[in-house]
């Protein structure tokens, strides 16, 4: 996979609810199939179709020993994923900032007078 | 303080940018459609913005041109495909390199409450690859940043 193309794998396996689930439970220590299925009320194929798309979006990976083959969370693609979305969140972070300063000087009444009060004041006096 | 922007992924082929504003719709519309508001406020600070060209109506064209301090050049053009002022403005965009593979669709919602007004950004792309080719973009690496937030992503994934 390209670059690019693995952004994507990462992106479309992070899009659906009940992988983000499976990513978090993974979080606090690698399990089995069977394990992930239970608290999820779904099937163990349905974990297994699951985690083959987390699996090649790098997500997670199984080990090969034993018949437990327990699976385990891989941190680098979501890593990946999250920093172009970092840059992304950047660029608009910046223009709305500046967005922000601009509104504010829009709202300003730059032509009315800076204390009207006290100038009214002083043309009265 | 307006809340801080929010950006999410739904799906896999938009983005969504929702941040909020300190000031009437209204303005926010106007800081969006013309020009010579549009370019104070577009794009990093220390980028000049030569080209700045809105035609501002329904199939009316739009182009920008940003340029880096070291002269590194980004454009981008379109038309207009639905103008309801204040509240949505609908546009295409293509960029000059294509590094999107092609157009995306960007939608602008705005929204005002108690004198605050958000604004909500989706941007549509064709196909899931390319929001990908997308991210792997000079837009990606041309917009400096090296922060590592996945601790704070964990974190957000875990709330939910």
């Amino acid at each position: 996979m390209t670059p690019s193309e693995q952004l994507d794998a990462t992106f479309i396996a992070l899009a659906d609810p009940t992988r983000r689930a499976i990513l978090v439970r993974l979080m606090t220590g690698e399990a089995s199939v069977n394990e992930l299925a239970e608290p999820f009320a779904i099937s163990q194929p349905a974990v297994s179709k699951h985690l083959k798309i987390l699996e090649r979006a790098g997500l997670v990976s199984r080990s090969a020993d034993g018949t437990r083959r327990p699976v385990k969370i891989e941190a680098a693609p979501m890593k990946d994923a999250v920093d172009w979305l970092e840059k992304y969140r950047k660029f608009w972070e910046i223009s709305y900032q500046r967005l922000d300063a601009l509104l504010e000087i829009l709202q300003t009444p730059v032509n009315a007078p800076e204390k009207p009060k006290k100038q009214r004041t002083d043309d009265n006096a | 303080m307006p809340k801080p922007l929010t950006i999410t992924t739904p799906g896999d082929r938009q983005i969504v940018i929702v941040r909020a504003f300190e000031a009437p719709r209204d303005l926010v519309f106007l800081c969006y459609s013309k020009p010579e508001l549009l370019r104070l406020w577009y794009g990093m600070p220390d980028w000049t913005m030569p080209i700045c060209e809105i035609d501002f109506r329904v199939g009316g064209k739009w182009r920008f041109l940003t340029r880096s301090p070291d002269g590194f050049e980004m454009g981008s053009k379109g038309i207009y495909t639905l103008i309801d002022r204040p509240m949505q403005i609908d546009q295409t965009e293509t960029y000059d390199d294509n590094w999107t593979g092609g157009q995306t669709t960007n939608s602008v919602a705005f929204t005002e409450k108690d004198s605050v007004t958000t604004s909500t950004t989706t941007v549509t792309y064709a196909t899931a690859e390319m929001r990908a080719a997308a991210a792997a973009s000079p837009m990606a690496t041309g917009m400096e940043i090296g922060f590592k937030r996945l601790d704070a992503t964990l974190a957000e994934l875990q709330a939910k």
